[in-house]
């Protein structure tokens, strides 16, 4: 077990003017479990990687003191292990069980001894296949087991976690969730926007303020008794500060979509996909376990992707004059007109170099893109390069982005993916206003509470059975 | 894709070629390799491609399965004779050029696809690391680095499939087109860049900037039969030089 003991602490990224973090004083004592939170931008990450010894001196300006067991974070490397949000950039070997002993085979533990601990550390973490199985096959879930098997098996003092689950599934949440509170004999300390499921195995909540310095530190219930109110408003998801509910104002309208007998091999076989109908005035969830081809429908349905088989009809309602035709057959422009689509990495959609232009894309007016940079919270950032915004700024352009071209229908891949809560609610008033003044609605989500404040028909996808490795 | 399905192995791992330490296959492929661009003839890469071609299936690999990777090369190479019988302006002297030229990127190219075919590219790291004194830092790294390349595939349909919902397209305008292939590639660029940085902490994170000495949890012995197939290949090397110089067909590339 590790303790954590930081002085005065501050950190400035190079050739940034802002500090990312300052005046951090904090004791954290041997096998404590600690969550770290704070609005975005309060430092939750930089914080992080100077515990993990990843903010080497030519990275910044640094400040005041760092120690882990009384040393520097890079003197004692070996005593820390990290897991970061996303399984796919963490992995590093083809076989389950090579990826577990990279960590070993770096500190140079003899090869002899390194099965026996990675098999000791797969079981830990109660991984359900075998040594050679390949990561590629896993679920997003069972990624971020192995991830901390890797972390485990080297029988680290401190477990440091950058949002652990929040690229998973509920389910896939829930199984790392496990095996965290399973840990015993390290000292944890997590960073993650989803705190309330967490709660419950947690010590200790230490809450950053933005301008500096800790704001509040202490056992979980009295900090959210006594800070939840300011929290939640900072965009900090909370237990027990419920999100409003936004029910629809007037019934369904008139159909927009039918899709019928859609297949896309190998993900949609015959069969598996229901008939769907996507009607105006509704908001229609996409909901079901990873893997199971809800992206690949959202593409389909939003014309971006040829159907493998069975056909996307839209309705005169939609389509005008083009109705006879299939989505992924019209042009672009028509395209973008009818059927907005966002996806779930914004990064993907920016083509200009300017918010401003962004919006001006497809030829929409001053006014339009105006309303829609106001609208979206997005004025002060209009001539911001799009790839330099935040994950939630990002987020919210996308959408404005979509929406330039006044669609009928709006198609979004996992809107709400990562974000914190003042975005999260920021998207669902604008999702329910659009949808009460007519527009119609689809979301792949995996979020629950996303569906329940919308009011959202749920199109349940079923299990897809996993290929064999 | 497309690429790391063309690389992944094909063969029945366990054919006594196969199992060769990746590192023997490698160096018997250079071997021959380099035996074979020092001419111009085309006698010694014949006599080179008719072994090789008998050595494939103690590779583990199947003749319809070999022609259906190489078929790519097999075109290129159709391609290039037909492209210099077509434009030489000496008919008699080119004839033979050609078909030396076929033969000899025939004869080099075949050892390199038998051994991609039939090594695994982790074991290939291991062997070059362990065998090999390659850096683990430039051996793993590179194969950590590898394994994202399918991801790339995906990436590139996703960032076309966006840009037509913002409504920008090509058309038949090939100007438009080129801009926004070279857009979408930038963005790829910029995609693939942030995921690699992230691997890359996540691999220090874990001690592999750490400058311990790196153990591998997984051996590969260099053994005799891998010492024999090393020289197997160099036998067959002095075998193709020596036959083309023995029927006065030899001619050197530098002369």
């Amino acid at each position: 077990m590790s303790t954590v003991r930081l002085r005065g602490f501050g950190h400035r990224h190079a050739g940034r003017r802002r500090w990312a973090v300052r005046g951090v004083d904090l004791e954290i004592a041997d096998g404590e479990r600690v969550a770290l939170l704070g609005p975005s931008g309060a430092g939750k990450s930089t914080l992080l990687a100077a515990l993990a010894g990843l903010l080497p001196p030519e990275s910044g300006e640094r400040e005041g003191t760092v120690e882990i067991d009384g040393e520097e974070p890079r003197a004692v490397r070996d005593r820390i292990a990290m897991v970061f949000q996303d399984p796919q950039s963490q992995l590093v070997m083809e076989r389950a069980g090579d990826d577990v002993a990279f960590g070993l085979e770096n500190r140079g533990t003899p090869g002899e001894l390194i099965r026996p601990l990675v098999e000791d550390a797969l079981r830990r973490v109660r991984f359900p296949y075998p040594y050679e199985r390949r990561t590629h096959a896993l679920s997003g879930g069972e990624q971020q087991r192995l991830a901390l098997a890797g972390a485990l098996v080297t029988g680290p003092g401190l477990l440091l976690l950058d949002e652990p689950t929040a690229n998973l599934d509920p389910a896939g949440a829930a199984l790392v969730r496990e095996v965290l509170a399973g840990i015993d004999g390290t000292t944890q300390i997590v960073v993650e926007h989803r705190i309330a499921e967490l709660t419950s195995q947690l010590d200790r909540v230490i809450v950053l303020e933005p301008g500096g310095g800790i704001r509040a530190d202490g056992p979980p219930a009295r900090i959210f008794a006594e800070h939840g109110e300011r929290l939640a408003a900072d965009g900090v998801w909370v237990p027990g500060h419920p999100v409003p509910a936004h029910p629809p104002r007037v019934p369904a309208g008139e159909p927009l979509l039918h899709a019928r007998s859609l297949t896309h091999e190998p993900v949609f076989t015959a069969d598996a996909l229901p008939e769907v109908t996507v009607r105006a005035a509704e908001a229609m969830a996409v909901v079901g376990p990873n893997g199971v081809g809800k992206s690949t429908l959202a593409l389909m349905l939003g014309g971006l992707l040829v159907p493998g088989g069975g056909r996307v009809e839209a309705t005169g309602a939609l389509a005008g004059a083009d109705d006879a035709m299939p989505p992924h057959k019209w042009r672009a422009r028509a395209l973008a007109a009818r059927i907005g689509s966002v996806f779930q990495n914004p990064g993907h959609q920016f083509v200009t170099a300017k918010v401003r232009d962004e919006l001006a894309l497809g030829g929409a007016e001053a006014a339009r893109v105006d309303e829609l940079l106001g609208r979206l919270r997005l004025d002060a950032l209009a001539e911001a390069n799009p790839h330099t915004l935040s994950g939630g700024e990002q987020r919210r352009l996308s959408v404005a982005t979509a929406l330039a071209a006044a669609p009928r229908l709006l198609v979004l891949d996992e809107p709400t993916f990562g974000q914190d809560r003042r975005t999260w609610s920021e998207l669902v008033v604008l999702l329910a206003q659009l949808r009460d003044e007519g527009h119609g609605v689809v979301a792949v989500t995996h979020d629950p509470d996303f569906c329940a404040a919308l009011g959202a028909r749920e199109l349940r996808l079923g299990v897809r059975r996993l290929a064999a490795v | 894709m497309a690429v790391a399905g063309r690389m992944a192995p094909i063969a029945d791992r366990n054919a006594p070629l196969a199992r060769r330490n990746p590192v023997a296959k490698l160096g018997a492929a250079a071997v021959l390799a380099l035996a074979l661009v020092v001419s111009l003839d085309p006698v010694g890469p014949a006599v080179a491609l008719v072994v090789e071609l008998f050595a494939v299936p103690f590779f583990g690999i199947r003749y319809g399965a070999l022609a259906r990777r190489m078929w790519p090369l097999l075109i290129s190479v159709a391609g290039a004779e037909v492209t210099l019988l077509l434009f030489a302006a000496e008919r008699e002297h080119i004839v033979a050029s050609a078909l030396a030229l076929g033969l000899r990127l025939l004869a080099v190219a075949l050892p390199g696809v038998l051994v991609f075919a039939t090594t695994d590219p982790t074991d290939l790291a291991d062997a070059l690391v362990q065998n090999a004194r390659v850096s683990p830092r430039f051996a793993i790294g590179t194969l950590a680095a590898w394994r994202l390349v399918p991801l790339l595939g995906d990436e590139w349909r996703l960032i076309n499939a966006a840009r037509r919902a913002r409504g920008v397209e090509g058309g038949r305008n090939p100007v438009a087109r080129l801009r926004l292939f070279a857009s979408a590639s930038f963005t790829l660029l910029v995609g693939a860049i942030r995921r690699g940085t992230r691997l890359a902490t996540a691999m220090d994170a874990r001690g592999f900037d750490s400058g311990a000495r790196r153990t591998s949890a997984r051996t590969q012995r260099f053994v005799r039969a891998d010492a024999a197939l090393v020289a197997g290949a160099c036998a067959l090397a002095a075998l193709a030089v020596g036959a083309s110089v023995g029927s006065g067909a030899f001619r050197p590339l530098f002369s």
